[in-house]
């Protein structure tokens, strides 16, 4: 049974070595309020895993605990936490900017506040470059070009010149994949980068990542609150809920059989999935916990909810039956 | 529906700021954020008007209640036209509408407490009661617990703002509504919430709505129908079934496509447009969605297209319409093995 | 009617929100305790305290002249020793504190009655109006302050009233400039906006919605002003074109001081003294206060 490969071990234990582990991570705030509460996650080389998770769920932080984004009352505890081969638990403030850029780069939110206004693109970038000092400019210069080019900007090298304000949101956000691809990083992490899109933005976006993913090999972690977007790109999605990974398989596997009383909540909410004429749209009651409580933390809105899921943690175990990998953190799918 | 009549309607509304230096000599330019806007808001219904950012949709909430002047065309409330643009005759529409800003915290005055927002309109008008309970009622029609009342708006989280927003809207009982991303911000969870709202208030009180939104899942929810705008232009309108199943304009399908299917069975191989919505101050000539239409054809590029008539209800305005087989592109995905 | 309960939002855990006591008080807090708060609040708490009872602490009638006891080194009887007159000079800088603070606080508050309006009209009214304002108050602020004074006191003579009268035509341009461009960005925000179309009247945008709005920072800046104003008042005075030379006033003092400082500095350093602590003490209660009330700094989220 699967219960055996389950407890605590995540997906696929292959012989390659993740890009990023994280064994029992969590953040604390100011040593008292939890952000993430014990995550188990990982990502492989050249894998898009997608996490996703609504405002609270801690996913966003997860995210810049990577990169050391956190804000100093931030404590960061754990079992394992490894990027590209450093371990980042024991990592001091030089060692995280080293880690920056070559080891995993960032594309943000909204494009629009991820540059300098004062200054060129082409000098923003190339500062990025600061490492390789036995490059010339010119290589440099030439090395740019070609990223803005594979991010498809049209007329790349007229563009170096040019001041972020005179781009549109959609050019600026791939000028800023483009940023974060220039220093070759194993991991990129994309924090709801269309969010701040119009659609059809978005869609040019979603299909340049995949492309990226296609001839560079780089590995993304995606996090979004929209469905629509992880289904699109990941190979691998993990849902997260006050903190906590409550479910985690392949895309396919968790959108075809999502298991967790919260994933069903999630796809029973997403407009797109809902059948025209539905008088009413159904909603989750309630709000999110504090991470860290006792407990399932989504008892307090689960509509199956029993006796044990106050009290007792529910484990992580795999679902049964399934070809693919598929992890649940619910008492009513454990066996 | 086409029996209803138009609570508001607009003809050939547009609206032009002024752009760059003025000059002593020759005319200021000018950008045309809306052209020639002509929709009716039939009583009850709920139109949703979708377009990308730079469309012109946020302009023509503001410019139907006035706070932005429209510089041509005509606004007509219950088939009376307003003489003029001043703020003087907006008073008349402003007395009946409500307006849902797209962020509503930003809407409320900073040093008030919610409760006495959403008993801002009653103190205005001088008409209902501002008495507790009766804000209490309000604010719970509007599913806002009585706790939220002595808070103020940056305590409050994104559901629970606009929620407050729509209580304030109702304590003048408003008979058109125009809701500026009702949706934008909200998780998933809560989205569906604000919508119900919306559809309750309608079945009771016979609100119009207007919902302006760039997602079209939301649009299919609740629309009765769609105004699609690309740079400040209706390019299609019609009832919102129709819109779905058979959309006209290659831009309406674009928009459809673009949207991220939750499946990931139904991958896109490529974008469904590329490029990006023109900037206002270089507008293409002819049809001005040429430059991204992969349909588009030499008579794109030099002659604007007019509107036609799909059927009673439903206009696009496009040279080259596309044929009505084709099908629908949102899949109507239910879930499976639940 | 109860059919369109969709769902209540649900009950979270709520931090009591503070009545407008607690939270003065926690700003309070902030502000004492800071470094730079804490000495400038204590310097304002014993400045008003002294203006308040200084008819009980002086020790001597400060207007009792005693030709026998002239420049007087200090003693136990005169702790600051006397002037020229004899006058004990404690008892001057007392009475002085009393006038300095009766000066400032009401030309500041007038300055500031007069200001608000102005500011909000120039901000919120038409633009030839805007336009209009802007021209006097930068013609105002384009007259050396010394010179304007000199002209006033040449038309209506010297006195208490003239120096608030000079002191709130000094004040009023940069005050109404900070209502206006305060008004100027809010104009544009939503909830302004929100009002307009709620059909809200003009003097309610203006005075329930805009007011509250923007007299906070204007309160921060007349603080900081206080010491300014306090030294313009001694500066008048010094110069013989403010209070009159029987009522005592630091400026009085210092201008006293100066005819007899070959022989003693010590009036001069008693009338100089209380300026500078006056002025350390406004200063850095002010900008204790400004960073105590910036909504960066302090927001309350639950």
């Amino acid at each position: 049974m699967s219960a055996a490969t389950g407890a605590a071990t995540s997906i696929s234990a292959d012989a390659v070595s993740p890009v990023l582990e994280m064994k029992g991570l969590s953040v604390c705030y100011s040593g008292l309020v939890p952000a993430v509460a014990g995550v188990d996650f990982k990502v492989n080389p050249g894998e898009v895993v997608g996490v996703i998770g609504e405002s609270g769920s801690g996913k966003s932080t997860l995210a810049h605990a990577v990169l050391g984004l956190l804000p100093k009352s931030a404590n960061v505890t754990g079992e394992r936490f490894v990027l590209d081969g450093h371990d980042m638990l024991t990592a001091g403030r030089d060692d995280y900017a080293a880690l920056r850029g070559p080891a995993a780069a960032m594309v943000f939110q909204n494009p629009m506040t991820a540059f300098s206004p004062l200054h060129t693109l082409g000098r923003q970038l190339t500062d990025l470059l600061w490492r390789d000092r036995h490059q010339s400019a010119a290589e440099k210069r030439e090395r740019i070009i070609a990223v803005l080019s594979q991010v498809g900007l049209p007329d790349p090298a007229s563009k170096l010149d040019a001041y972020p304000f005179q781009f549109s949101g959609g050019m600026l956000q791939r000028v800023a994949i483009a940023a974060a691809l220039l220093m070759r990083p194993s991991l990129l992490i994309a924090d709801e980068p269309t969010t701040a899109l119009d659609v059809t933005m978005e869609a040019q976006i979603l299909h340049l990542m995949r492309e990226l993913r296609k001839t560079s090999g780089v590995a993304i972690l995606m996090i979004s609150h929209h469905l629509g977007v992880i289904a699109e790109i990941c190979d691998r999605v993990a849902v997260m809920y006050a903190g906590r990974v409550v479910e985690e398989g392949t895309v396919r596997e968790i959108f075809a059989n999502p298991r967790h009383p919260y994933t069903r909540a999630l796809f029973a909410c997403e407009p797109a999935l809902i059948e025209s004429g539905v008088s009413r749209l159904p909603v989750i009651l309630g709000e999110v916990p504090r991470p860290g409580g006792c407990g399932c933390s989504f008892a307090g809105r689960c509509s199956l909810v029993e006796e044990r899921c106050h009290c007792d943690s529910p484990p992580w175990v795999g679902v049964a039956d399934r070809a693919e990998p598929h992890f649940s953190r619910c008492h009513r799918s454990a066996p | 529906m086409t029996s209803t009549p138009a609570m508001i309607e607009t003809d050939k509304l547009s609206v032009s700021v002024p752009s760059g230096r003025w000059l002593p000599f020759g005319k200021t330019p000018t950008l045309d954020i809306l052209v020639e806007v002509s929709i009716a808001l039939r009583v009850g219904e709920i139109v949703c008007m979708v377009g990308e950012s730079g469309s012109g949709k946020t302009t023509f909430g503001r410019a139907l209640v006035g706070l932005v002047k429209p510089s041509a065309g005509r606004i007509a409330l219950d088939g009376v036209a307003l003489p003029d643009f001043t703020s003087r005759s907006f008073r008349r529409v402003r007395s009946q509408s409500a307006l849902l800003f797209q962020d509503p915290v930003t809407s409320f005055n900073p040093r008030q407490r919610i409760g006495s927002i959403i008993a801002e309109p009653r103190h205005i008008t001088h008409a209902g009661s501002t008495k507790r309970e009766d804000i209490v009622g309000l604010a719970r029609k509007a599913g806002l617990a009585e706790q939220f009342l002595s808070r103020f708006p940056h305590a409050l989280s994104g559901g629970q703002a606009r929620r407050a927003a729509v209580a304030r809207a109702l304590s003048v009982v408003p008979r058109l509504i125009i809701a500026d991303e009702p949706t934008a911000g909200l998780d998933v969870s809560v989205q569906g919430g604000v919508l119900n709202l919306f559809l309750d208030i309608r079945d009771e009180f016979r609100t119009t709505f207007l919902v302006i939104t760039h997602n079209l899942s939301v649009a299919r929810h609740i629309a009765d129908r769609i105004v699609i705008l690309y740079l400040g232009r209706v390019v299609e309108s019609g009832p919102a079934e129709e819109i779905f199943r058979n959309p006209q304009h290659p831009y309406t399908k674009a928009l459809l496509d673009s949207e991220p299917v939750p499946d990931p069975a139904h991958r896109r191989e490529e974008p469904p447009v590329i490029g990006e919505v023109p900037s206002l101050a270089a507008r293409p000539k002819g049809c001005e969605f040429h430059t991204r239409c992969r349909f588009a054809q030499d008579r794109c590029r030099t002659e604007a297209p007019i509107k036609t008539d799909v059927s009673p209800d439903h206009q696009v305005a496009c040279h080259f319409p596309l044929a009505a087989t084709k099908a629908a592109s949102i899949p109507n995905l239910r879930l499976v093995s639940r | 009617m109860a059919a369109i309960i969709s769902n209540i939002e649900a009950q979270a855990p709520m931090a009591k929100e503070p009545g407008w006591l607690g939270r003065a008080g926690r700003v309070m807090g902030l502000v004492f305790f800071t470094p730079l708060g804490g000495i400038g609040c204590s310097l304002v708490v014993a400045i008003v305290l002294i203006a308040l009872f200084a008819p009980a602490i002086a020790p001597y009638n400060p207007a009792a002249i005693s030709v026998k006891e002239r420049l007087a080194d200090p003693s136990l009887a005169h702790l600051l020793g006397t002037d020229q007159l004899g006058r004990d000079l404690l008892s001057r800088v007392i009475m002085g504190t009393r006038t300095a603070m009766t000066v400032a606080l009401t030309a500041l508050s007038l300055a500031l009655v007069a200001a608000l309006p102005l500011g909000l009209i120039a901000g919120y009214g038409p633009r030839w109006l805007d336009a209009v304002l802007i021209l006097v108050f930068d013609s105002l602020s384009s007259i050396p302050m010394i010179m304007l004074g000199l002209a006033i006191v040449a038309l209506v003579g010297p006195g208490v009233s003239t120096v608030i009268f000079v002191i709130v035509l000094y004040c009023i341009p940069s005050y109404a400039r900070l209502v206006r461009t305060q008004t100027l960005s809010l104009k544009s925000r939503d909830f302004i906006k929100a009002e307009q179309a709620m059909n809200a009247s003009t003097p309610r945008i203006l005075f329930r919605h805009l007011l509250p709005n923007v007299i906070g920072p204007l309160l921060i800046l007349a603080c900081l002003d206080i010491s300014t104003v306090i030294t313009l008042e001694a500066g008048l005075s010094f110069l013989g074109l403010g209070v009159k030379p029987q009522i005592p006033s630091w400026g009085n003092i210092l201008s006293d001081g100066f005819a007899v400082i070959r022989t003693t500095p010590l009036p001069v350093i008693a009338g100089g003294l209380p300026l500078i602590l006056a002025t350390i003490g406004f200063t850095f209660f002010g900008e204790a206060m400004r960073d105590a009330l910036d909504p960066k700094l302090s927001r309350e989220r639950h």
